[in-house]
């Protein structure tokens, strides 16, 4: 599903990432777990397209698809979608009517025709409940006066409406208290299926007790230096990062 | 020597604004120049009663003293006034025979605007076949309003039939000598619309414009004058978002509005002029004042506006709340790219009692463009407990173009309560990028964006009108970025 390869990217000539490798199979979730500073802020930006990130080497293959050469909303169309850490307000666009224009917007490039608005009705219903998002959040404006957990709730949402293949989520954890994480968390176990592929960024293990990740990465100073299965993210809990460091310098 | 109405007529012919037409006028013309010999032309070339060429003579003789104001945040070329030329009555532009014969580039605006197909014909001056028979609409639309007893025809036509109305009211708001351009526009101005609403009559339905079929086109000095009579309504539409052009460079309208007690008109002005190309040649001067009279208890006027063209805009549609109990309202958006320049707003002048005022100001500004918001609110010793809320918002969209708010409160009386509220913002560029995650493209974005941030003024338009609007915004701000 996703391949990146040797990706080194830089924001303002200061490189974060080194040279970075990650394959992630459909169906698979993969966790990204690592210190303050550790460029995974910075490589879910740079698979988005953010502009004020260089890449200077590498790629990034996405079902096939360079994701590199792509602007950011091509990336969506070939189904990347990203759980943003910040979620952003734009007051007086409601939900419903961003949603409609996104979904429609991919489906044009896609080549395929505007959704039927009693389909999109139809999906808007069946997904807020993945959520257990009231009918009145999908009519306010985008992220406007949410709190922290409704925020990323309709992170979720969104991303249940737009269906994607790969997704990645950036931090959604932080900020939630246990039961908005556990509702988050139902929400992208009942997405999960053969053909989609999650990769979960965080700090806490707790997150991976509701998402069970397939395999746990480290990044370090912008690039992997571990990889295990999910009882490495125990191990982290427990140990902290440090003894990695100790590691690197041997 | 600046830029001349030859200039621009060349360039309407060759120019690259795809939006807008010209129509090749055979024209009944005076003489360039201004004079009170001209005047004393065009008031007996339009058959006009003593009265109204003293009103035009006396008009004349102020802005002989008046000089072109200043102060706005504008940089224009002054128009020289003996270049211009003052009554041109236009004959009927070049019937067309279907939509095919249409410039394509116009066919797609109209498209994209959402204009229906009748609309689009008439817009384009196509002749009306057997199955649109728009002459037969029209007609039991007129059939309807008499049948109330609402007076609309044009202002011409007005001074015939109705003089003791328009004598009666005709600068009783917007005095002549004014402005500058007010008196310019009351000394020559050749047409416009004259609407007359009765006693109790709550008119059924929008008038706009549209109705009264200015196959002849716009005039260079208009005039409207709309008086609603005791415990009426009415909603005016002016303009439409269709681009137009106009082989005139300065535009310098009056509207008034009288509106008695309990009485309520809403007025409601897409404004999409030329305004000039992309390296900021040409483009119509539109220098409008716009007044209302709140006279009676609890009367109310309310102005929307969507203001996207002209290459220079000053304009401040103002309400004077002489009534006990009357309200103001003014909602605007206004947009300027490439090197369009608005200096607008409005002017609350609050004279009776527990009078109410709400100000909703919307600027956009995108390319090297400069949009400024200037309004008065003041609130005089004699409105005891008045009211007036404003909220003046400023949107950037990329870092050459510029947003000036320039707010004037003036309280006379301690009762008053008035609050401002203003915001300048940078369209975010993580705003954009959540969107562009969201597989929206930047353009689209932005309009997304633009239309979120301007609907309170958005709503307050008539629906067909305010769809065709948010097409107009996006339009308009097409290549604003990158």
């Amino acid at each position: 599903m996703l391949k990146i390869d040797n990706l080194h990217a830089s924001i303002e000539g200061k490189e974060i990432l080194k040279g970075l490798n990650l394959h992630v199979k459909p169906g698979e979730v993969h966790a990204i777990m690592g210190p303050n500073g550790s460029g995974k802020s910075t490589l879910a930006s740079v698979l988005a397209g953010k502009e004020d990130y260089e890449v200077t080497d590498g790629s990034a293959i996405l079902d096939g698809k360079d994701l590199l050469d792509l602007e950011p909303h091509e990336r969506a169309g070939e189904g990347l979608f990203l759980a943003f850490q910040y979620p952003v307000e734009i007051p007086g666009v409601s939900n419903i009517n961003f949603l409609k224009t996104a979904i429609n917007n991919i489906r044009e490039y896609r080549g395929e025709e505007p959704m039927a608005a009693k389909d999109f009705l139809k999906l808007v219903k069946d997904k807020q409940q993945l959520v257990e998002l009231s009918g009145q959040l999908a009519k306010r404006s985008v992220n406007e006066g949410f709190s922290g957990g409704e925020k990323k709730r309709n992170e979720i949402f969104q991303m249940a409406m737009l269906d994607p293949k790969l997704a990645i989520l950036d931090e959604t954890d932080s900020g939630l208290d246990i039961d908005a994480l556990r509702i988050v968390a139902n929400g992208v176990n009942q997405l999960k299926s053969e053909n989609n592929s999650f990769v979960v960024i965080t700090h806490y293990q707790r997150l991976l007790d509701y998402i069970v990740p397939d395999v746990v990465h480290v990044l370090y100073k912008g690039q992997i230096v571990k990889s295990g299965p999910k009882e490495l993210a125990l191990e982290l809990e427990e140990k902290g990062y440090d003894w990695l460091k100790e590691t690197e310098a041997v | 020597m600046g830029y001349t109405e030859a200039d621009l007529a060349e360039e309407l012919q060759s120019s690259e604004y795809k939006y807008g037409f010209v129509s090749n006028f055979e024209t009944d013309r005076v003489e360039k120049g201004l004079s009170e010999d001209i005047i004393r032309l065009i008031s007996s070339k339009k058959n006009e009663p003593e009265w109204l060429l003293e009103f035009r003579l006396e008009a004349y003789r102020n802005w002989l003293n008046m000089k072109e104001p200043e102060w706005a945040h504008v940089r224009y070329a002054k128009p020289d006034f003996q270049d211009i030329t003052y009554y041109s009555a236009p004959k009927p532009k070049k019937k067309l025979n279907s939509l095919d014969e249409l410039d394509p580039e116009l066919k797609s605006m109209y498209d994209r605007l959402g204009i229906s197909i009748d609309e689009q014909k008439r817009l384009a001056g196509v002749a009306v076949d057997v199955v649109i028979d728009s002459v037969s609409v029209q007609t039991t639309f007129k059939e309807k309003l008499a049948e109330l007893g609402i007076i609309f025809m044009s202002f011409s036509e007005a001074v015939q039939e109705h003089p003791e109305l328009v004598k009666k009211y005709m600068g009783s708001v917007v005095a002549p000598n004014d402005n500058f351009y007010a008196a310019l526009n009351s000394a020559v101005f050749t047409d416009g619309s004259f609407c007359y609403i009765p006693k109790g009559v709550r008119c059924p339905m929008e008038l706009s414009t549209y109705f009264r079929i200015n196959e002849a086109g716009t005039g260079q000095f208009e005039r409207t004058l709309i008086i609603a009579d005791e415990g009426s309504y009415v909603s005016y539409l002016e303009g439409c978002t269709a681009p137009q052009r106009d082989e005139n460079q300065l535009h310098a309208a009056v509207v008034e509005i009288f509106a008695h007690t309990d009485a309520e008109v809403k007025y409601s002005t897409v404004q999409n002029w030329y305004p000039g190309d992309k390296d900021g040649k040409g483009g119509i001067f539109n220098f409008v004042t716009k007044r209302g009279l709140c006279d009676g208890d609890r009367s109310k006027i309310s102005w929307t506006q969507v203001e996207t063209g002209s290459a220079v805009t000053w304009k401040y549609p103002s309400c004077v709340l002489k009534g006990d109990h009357s309200e103001g309202e003014f909602y605007s958006v206004a947009v300027t790219n490439n090197h369009q320049m608005a200096d607008t707003g409005t002017k609350m002048v609050h004279l009776g009692r527990n009078t109410k005022s709400i100000i909703i100001s919307k600027g956009i500004s995108a390319g090297v463009s400069e949009n400024s918001y200037r309004g008065l609110v003041q609130i005089n010793k004699s409105a005891h407990q008045a009211r007036n809320f404003s909220q003046c918002d400023s949107l950037l969209i990329g870092d050459k173009c510029g947003a000036h708010t320039f707010p004037y409160i003036e309280v006379k009386n301690k009762s008053a309560k008035v609050e401002h509220e203003a915001t300048t913002s940078k369209i975010g560029e993580d705003q954009i990028f959540y969107c562009q995650q969201r597989g929206i493209d930047e353009e689209t974005a932005i309009s997304l964006i633009v239309n979120g941030y301007a609907k309170e003024v958005l709503n307050q338009l008539p629906m067909e009108f305010a769809v065709e609007a948010k097409k107009l915004l996006e339009i308009t701000l097409e290549g604003s970025v990158g």
